[in-house]
C-alpha cells in the first residue's frame, strides 16, 4: 500500500503514513480523484523536517467515511510537476506550499501568493506588490476595491476587469489578516491558550473550529469525551448555523435594498445568539467549547427557554421568508445571478454550501459523521442552479432543518457527567486529522507531535480557503452592480483564508 | 403592501428604549468584581490565558482580558463577572480592575479633548477598520447599528469614505499586512479626528499580544481617545462607551 486509511478524529503513529517518491504521490493522489466526485482534497500541506519538506496529503471519500492519507520528502528548491496541471482541485495548496516553502513547480497555471504568511519563504515579497493579472486593451478598465471595504467587515483587495458594466474578470487577493495563528497553536503552550487560538480563527466560526481543535486534542490525547460534551457541541454547531445563516439573509437583503427583510432578519438573529449568551455568556459562543470539558452545561431549563425562542423565531422567520420569496423585485436579482456550475465547483473542488448551492453533495455531517450526527440521520440540502437564488435558499432550508434537529436534541437533555476529565500528555509522533462541518462548509485541522508529545504542526483549513475561488467565477459575465450580492451570498472568511 | 404592515406588526417594537439602563439576559461576563478572599495567586495567575490577572493587589486588566470567565470559574469567590456592560473608558489605566474595586468604569471627563464634545457631541461619523479582526467584533460593530441597538439614533453612523469620517474604529491586533492600509486611512481623515479601539484583540493583541505577525506601531503614534473592551465588545458597550465619550449625558 502506498497510502493509509483513516476516519475522522483518528490518531495514527506518523511512521504510518507510507512515505512514497513524488512520481507515485502524484499519480495515487490526482488520481483518487480522477472521475471521482465523491472524493476531494481536504488537506495537503508541507512540514519542515530537518533541511527536507515532508509533503502529507489527506483525500477524503464521502462513500466510504475514509481518509486517504500519504506522504513525500522533498527539497526546498525542488522544482517539481504540479498536481494542478492535472487536477485543479490542489491549486491553492501548491500555491501555499510554494509561498511557504520554495518549492517550484513547473506546469502550475497561477502560482501567485495566497496570503503573505509571516514564515514566508521569499521575504521580499511584500502584499504591496501582489502581481495583479491585466489585460492590454482600450476596451477594458480596472476597477479596483480594498483592502479597507465600505462597510464594517474584513479586508481584502478586489480587482476587476470590467468590458463596460460587465465583470470579464475578478481577482480576489488576500492576506491583510493573516496572524500567523498556526504558528502561534505551537508557540503557546497552555492548553487554554490553545483553545482562545482556536477561538479566534475567525469569528462567525467559533464553535465549528473549536470543536474542530478538541476533536483534535481529545483525539491525540486519547480521550473519549461524553454524551453530555458531544451534545453541547453538536447543539452549539446548530445554533451557530441558525444564528449566521439569518445574519446573511438579511445581508443579502440590505444588499438588494430591501429594508424590510434587512431589518427583520437582522433582528431575527439576535434572539439566537442572545440564547448562546444565556447559556455560555458570550453572544457569539467564546468560552463555551472547551476540549475535555463540558464548561458550561446545557440543562433542561435552558432547553425549556430555547424552546420559548424558536416557538417565537418560527413563525417571523416563515412569513418574513414567504414575503421575500414571492417579491419579484427580489427574484430578478436573485435568479441567474453569479452562476457556478457543478462542473466548476467539482473542478476546484468547493465544499459546503458553496459546493450544496450546484448540485455536488459535499457535508461532512453526513459523509465523515462525528458529534451526535450519525443519529440524527443528517439528509444535505442541496440545489441545482449554483446561483445567489441557490444559495439564499440553502440558507432558508438549512435554518428550517438546523430548527428540526435542535427541537430534537432538545428532547431528551443527557445527565451531565460530573466527574472532571483527566487528560493523558498527546501521544508522541502521531498524526490526527478532524473534520467538522461548520456552517460555511468544512473545516479541517492537522497536527503531528514530535517524539515527546508536544505539538510540532499544526494545520487549519478553513472552508473559505477553497471557496473563494468560486466568488470569483460566480461573478464572471455579471455586471459589477451584482457583486455585493454574489459576495454577500457567499458569506467567505477572509481571517479564516489568512490565518 | 398589505403583506408588509403585516410584518411590520408581527415585529411590533425592537428597538432597546433606553440603551444605557437596559438588561442583558443570562450570564453576560462584564465588569469583574474581585474580592478580599485569599486564594492562591500563583495558580489564580496561571490560569489566565493572556497574563491579564496581576498580584499585589490582585487585579485583572479588561484591556488584556478575553472575559472567558475561567478564573471566575476556578476561584468562584476571589472573582466574579458582573452583568454591567459599561466598561469603556478613555483612560488605559482605568480599564485595570483592582481587588475592591467595586465602582462602574467611567470615561475622565478631563482626559476628553475639548473639541470632541464641541464638535462632534451631536454627530459622530466613523470610519471602521478591521486590522485582524475575527469578524466578532465586526460583527457586534454592525448589530451595534440595527433595529435594536440603534445607535444611529444617536447621530453616530458607519461612513464608507475616510474623508467623511469624524474618527477611526479599529478592530483586531493590527497585523503587519494591515499597518500601511490603517495608516493611510487614518492619514486621509481630516482633523480633528478620534481613534478608538473596539475588543481585546485591538487594545493590547488579547491572545495574539506578541505575536511576530503583528505590526502595532500605529498606537505608539497617536493617542487613543477611547477603549471599549469585550472579546467580541457587546453592542451596549460600544453604543454607551461612544455616547459616554462625546457627549454630556443625564443618566
Amino acid at each position: 500500500m502506498n497510502y493509509t486509511t483513516i476516519i475522522n478524529n483518528q490518531t495514527i503513529p506518523v511512521s504510518d503514513i507510507p512515505e512514497i517518491s513524488y512520481n507515485e504521490f502524484i499519480d495515487l493522489n490526482t488520481g483518487f480523484l480522477t472521475d471521482s466526485p465523491e472524493r476531494h482534497c481536504v488537506n495537503y500541506f508541507g512540514s519542515r523536517v530537518g533541511n527536507q519538506v515532508r509533503l502529507i496529503c489527506c483525500i477524503a471519500d464521502d462513500n466510504t467515511h475514509q481518509i486517504y492519507v500519504s506522504s513525500c520528502l522533498i527539497k526546498s528548491g525542488d522544482s517539481l510537476d504540479s498536481f494542478t496541471a492535472r487536477n485543479f482541485n490542489f491549486e491553492k495548496f501548491e500555491r501555499e506550499i510554494h509561498e511557504n516553502f520554495g518549492v517550484g513547480y513547473n506546469d502550475h497555471p497561477w502560482l501567485k501568493p495566497v496570503r503573505y504568511a509571516k514564515n514566508r519563504f521569499d521575504q521580499s515579497q511584500t502584499i504591496a506588490n501582489y502581481p495583479f493579472f491585466s489585460i492590454e486593451s482600450d476596451e477594458l478598465h480596472e476597477v479596483g476595491v480594498g483592502p479597507i471595504h465600505a462597510g464594517i467587515i474584513e479586508p481584502g483587495h478586489f480587482r476587476f476587469i470590467c468590458n463596460g458594466e460587465q465583470i470579464l474578470h475578478l481577482e480576489i487577493q488576500l492576506g491583510y489578516q493573516h496572524r500567523g495563528i498556526e504558528q502561534q497553536f505551537l508557540a503557546k503552550k497552555k492548553l487554554l491558550q490553545r483553545t482562545t487560538v482556536a477561538e479566534s480563527i475567525a469569528g462567525d466560526t467559533v464553535v465549528g473550529h473549536t470543536t474542530a481543535f478538541s476533536h483534535v486534542w481529545e483525539s491525540l490525547c486519547g480521550f473519549q469525551p461524553s454524551r453530555d460534551i458531544e451534545y453541547a457541541r453538536t447543539l452549539a454547531l446548530e445554533l451557530e448555523r441558525m444564528a449566521v445563516h439569518t445574519g446573511d439573509l438579511s445581508a443579502v437583503c440590505t444588499d438588494i435594498a430591501y429594508q424590510l427583510g434587512s431589518s427583520v432578519f437582522g433582528r431575527l438573529r439576535t434572539p439566537i445568539i442572545n440564547f448562546m449568551q444565556e447559556w455560555g455568556g458570550n453572544r457569539l459562543s467564546k468560552g463555551l467549547i472547551r476540549p475535555g470539558r463540558n464548561q458550561f452545561p446545557f440543562t433542561p431549563e435552558l432547553a425549556n427557554r430555547l424552546a420559548e425562542i424558536l416557538d417565537i423565531y418560527e413563525p417571523d422567520f416563515l412569513e418574513m421568508n414567504e414575503q421575500l420569496f414571492q417579491l419579484p423585485s427580489a427574484l430578478s436579482r436573485f435568479e441567474r445571478t453569479g452562476v457556478v456550475s457543478y462542473d466548476d465547483v467539482l473542478s476546484i473542488g468547493t465544499v459546503g454550501m458553496a459546493a450544496r448551492m450546484s448540485g455536488l453533495c459535499r457535508d461532512t455531517r453526513q459523509s465523515h459523521p462525528f458529534g451526535l450526527y450519525p443519529e440524527l440521520n443528517h439528509e444535505p440540502i442541496i440545489k441545482h442552479h449554483g446561483d445567489v437564488y441557490s444559495r439564499v435558499q440553502i440558507r432558508k432550508a438549512e435554518v428550517k432543518q438546523s430548527m428540526q434537529y435542535i427541537r430534537n436534541l432538545i428532547q431528551h437533555v443527557p445527565e451531565i457527567s460530573g466527574n472532571e476529565s483527566v487528560f493523558q500528555s498527546p501521544k508522541p509522533n502521531s498524526f490526527t486529522l478532524s473534520l467538522v462541518e461548520g456552517w460555511r462548509g468544512e473545516i479541517c485541522h492537522c497536527a503531528i507531535t514530535d517524539e515527546l508529545g508536544e505539538l510540532a504542526y499544526y494545520k487549519v483549513k478553513d472552508p473559505s480557503f477553497h471557496n473563494w475561488l468560486a466568488l470569483a467565477l460566480a461573478v464572471r459575465n455579471n455586471e459589477i452592480s451584482d457583486f455585493p450580492i454574489c459576495n454577500k451570498s457567499f458569506n467567505l472568511s477572509y481571517s479564516g483564508h489568512d490565518l | 403592501m398589505f403583506d408588509n404592515v403585516k410584518i411590520v406588526y408581527h415585529q411590533g417594537k425592537q428597538f432597546i428604549p433606553d440603551t444605557a439602563n437596559a438588561k442583558v439576559p443570562g450570564i453576560f461576563r462584564g465588569r469583574p468584581v474581585i474580592s478580599s478572599e485569599k486564594v492562591n495567586e500563583a495558580e489564580l495567575v496561571d490560569c489566565c490565558p493572556v497574563d491579564a490577572i496581576a498580584t499585589n493587589p490582585v487585579s485583572i486588566d479588561l484591556g488584556k482580558c478575553t472575559f472567558c470567565g475561567e478564573c471566575a470559574k476556578r476561584f468562584p469567590n476571589k472573582i466574579r463577572f458582573t452583568t454591567d456592560y459599561k466598561i469603556s473608558t478613555n483612560d488605559r489605566n482605568r480599564l485595570i480592575v483592582k481587588e475592591g474595586d467595586e465602582g462602574p468604569i467611567e470615561i475622565d471627563p478631563q482626559m476628553v479633548r475639548n473639541e470632541i464634545r464641541r464638535i462632534f457631541g451631536r454627530s459622530l461619523k466613523l470610519r471602521q477598520v478591521s486590522a485582524g479582526g475575527d469578524n466578532s467584533c465586526e460583527m457586534e460593530l454592525n448589530a451595534a447599528n440595527n433595529v435594536q441597538f440603534d445607535i444611529s439614533r444617536y447621530g453616530i453612523d458607519f461612513v464608507a469614505s475616510p474623508r467623511h469620517a469624524d474618527g477611526i474604529v479599529i478592530t483586531g491586533p493590527i497585523t503587519e499586512n494591515m499597518a500601511e492600509p490603517l495608516q493611510i486611512c487614518y492619514d486621509a481623515i481630516p482633523e480633528p479626528k478620534l481613534i478608538v479601539l473596539v475588543g481585546t484583540d485591538a487594545i493590547s493583541g488579547g491572545i495574539h499580544a506578541g505575536n511576530p505577525a503583528l505590526d502595532r506601531s500605529f498606537l505608539d503614534k497617536y493617542p487613543i481617545d477611547l477603549y471599549i473592551p469585550g472579546n467580541p465588545a457587546h453592542p451596549l458597550t460600544i453604543v454607551n462607551g461612544l455616547l459616554d465619550l462625546t457627549r454630556k449625558r443625564k443618566i
